[in-house]
């Protein structure tokens, strides 16, 4: 299994994550190794084998729907990177 | 006074000995004088020396806890409202964590007094600590090795004296194998014992916190406090806490141990397997029955873990995106741009790797050749397992193929380094309780047995440690210059 440097450009970009143009060759090396030991699994005949998600097979608990939290909107606000009048700043969206 | 367990301080402070704040003094300056090690993100004194105040209070009221006024480090994967909470990323270098972590609030609850954030991982990715934004840890044995990953602060700090106990988080080996290669204790703990709440998520379905102490008298104690049903953790297991303390002295009589085979072949350091081979040979003289047991699919452990954690690690990163906390770039051009760059700018190499492979693997048309098949190839680890305990009380077996390696000596190489948690990986895809103990040294590094048990068991494990613990002294052991 081998990825191209396009292939690394486009996870990156699905992932929203910035990788350093000089990075990428060393990222497409790496992330290749990585699949080729991953798809060993392969050899494995897991046909019939019902996938496993959670060791003791617990499925998500369900809660009364009512309100638990109290607003902790100004703490939270506190440690954001741009606020105004309580809301989160980003750049603009829309035109 | 550094080199005490916590059941030996518990009853110094019981017996006024020492006071809590003086302990917690002799620690701080402990910490001080080897700051070198790098065991330490943040060291909070202020409020340990208010904490231990409170703590001498409760003491001479007679409404203390056995860990009241006992100094412990909080690996800095756990939220701590008003501290900073890095989880060692540059990411988080500027985050004021609002709220505690679940396991926070239970060792606040107890008396424990907090004597800082220790080093770890980025994100909890590693296995050699050496991924931190911080820098890397010494470890105590030997100064030019790394003390293992991703709870490496905590295993070096516990080990040098720097703190009587500590929390470390196991998602592949991260409590295990830093505690083998800086020769203490540590627990991981059946997934769903231990509350998740406020620890930094990386792989959810595999992500364990626990204790990492002197010995398995301590990481009960511990244990003790940390574990228990929260509703706040969608995974956590309800079903009652029973007393692990008043099992430990249990004789071993009869106990069965399986060593799988599979953990005994090529790759393993054989002086290591010597170490395993003696440990094996003293709990045979206690009384127990030994015999081979077989976990076919144990080679397929890394390739479905290093599917699954990136996988849940890709979605969980996500919430890191500028927005809310945490780093944010520069004069960002528009949205897209502010997510690229903030993340772009703050994670590491190993932490990019794993979200690229992640993403990857869930990407449109590769979800049913990876994470799928991922997740059937851990229903047959778990299934490995399973039939081995049926046979078997408990496993035994190394925690790692080498001893600690030196600092640098892999990072140029991600997948030796993914290697290196042949034998604690598939523990984690089972979601069974193991421990880590100190057995012996190669090349005057310790090594670690590693104790693997039925899901829940953790009694029985700190029983069968305990008792090991009580007949032989690799575990009382003190790296030299750290008397």
């Amino acid at each position: 299994m081998s990825l191209t440097t396009d292939d690394v450009n486009k996870i990156a970009h699905l992932a929203r994550l910035g990788v350093d143009i000089q990075d990428v060759d060393t990222y497409a090396h790496d992330l290749s190794g990585i699949l080729d030991l991953v798809t060993q699994m392969s050899q494995l005949n897991t046909e019939g084998v019902a996938p496993m998600a959670h060791p003791m097979e617990q499925s998500q608990r369900l809660r009364p729907d009512r309100v638990t939290e109290t607003n902790m909107r100004e703490k939270f606000q506190a440690i954001a990177p741009q606020v105004e009048a309580g809301l989160y700043l980003v750049p603009k969206v829309i035109e | 006074m550094n080199n005490k367990t916590i059941a030996e301080l518990a009853r110094g402070l019981r017996a006024g000995e020492f006071s809590s704040v003086e302990l917690t003094q002799g620690y701080l300056e402990r910490i001080r004088q080897f700051s070198v090690l790098n065991a330490y993100i943040t060291v909070t004194a202020e409020q340990a020396l208010a904490q231990a105040e409170a703590a001498d209070k409760r003491l001479a009221a007679g409404t203390a806890d056995l860990l009241t006024g006992i100094p412990v480090a909080q690996k800095d994967i756990f939220c701590t409202d008003g501290v900073k909470t890095s989880c060692g990323s540059k990411m988080l270098d500027n985050f004021i964590s609002p709220y505690n972590a679940t396991v926070v609030e239970k060792l606040n609850a107890a008396g424990a007094v907090m004597l800082g954030k220790s080093n770890m991982d980025e994100f909890a990715m590693g296995s050699s600590n050496e991924t931190s934004f911080y820098g890397s840890v010494q470890n105590p044995w030997n100064v030019s090795c790394v003390p293992g990953g991703s709870s490496g602060g905590s295993a070096a700090a516990v080990a040098a004296g720097l703190t009587a106990g500590a929390t470390g988080t196991d998602t592949g080996g991260s409590i295990r194998q830093p505690a083998a290669f800086c020769g203490i204790t540590g627990l991981k703990p059946t997934y769903g014992r231990v509350s998740r709440y406020g620890m930094i998520a990386y792989a959810s379905s595999l992500d364990q916190g626990g204790p990492m102490t002197r010995t398995a008298e301590d990481a009960a104690i511990m244990l003790q406090a940390m574990a228990g049903f929260d509703e706040k953790d969608s995974t956590s297991v309800d079903r009652p806490v029973p007393d692990y303390s008043s099992g430990l002295n249990q004789p071993l009589s009869g106990l069965k141990i399986g060593l799988p085979k599979e953990f005994f072949g090529e790759g393993l350091n054989g002086e290591i397997a010597t170490v395993i081979e003696t440990a094996v040979n003293e709990y045979r003289k206690l009384g127990a029955e030994v015999k081979e047991v077989s976990m076919p699919n144990l080679k397929h452990a890394i390739p479905a873990y290093y599917v699954i954690a990136p996988a849940e690690c890709s979605a969980n990163l996500s919430r890191f995106d500028g927005v809310r906390f945490g780093y944010r770039c520069d004069n960002p051009a528009d949205l897209s741009d502010l997510y690229t760059r903030s993340r772009g700018e703050t994670f590491g190499k190993e932490v990019k790797r794993r979200i690229l492979i992640g993403t990857y693997a869930l990407s449109a048309g590769y979800y049913d050749a990876y994470y799928l098949k991922a997740q059937k190839v851990r229903r047959l680890i778990s299934d490995d397992f399973k039939s081995a305990l049926a046979e078997v009380d408990v496993l035994m077996g190394p925690v790692s193929p080498t001893v600690a390696f030196g600092l640098g000596e892999k990072t140029g190489d991600p997948i030796q380094m993914y290697l290196s948690d042949i034998y604690t990986i598939a523990v984690n895809l089972a979601g069974l309780p193991a421990m880590s103990i100190p057995a012996g040294f190669v090349d005057g590094k310790p090594v670690g047995l590693q104790i693997i048990g039925n899901y829940f068991a953790e009694d029985r494990l700190l029983n069968v440690a305990h008792r090991y613990q009580m007949n032989t002294d690799w575990h009382k052991q003190v790296p030299k210059g750290f008397e």
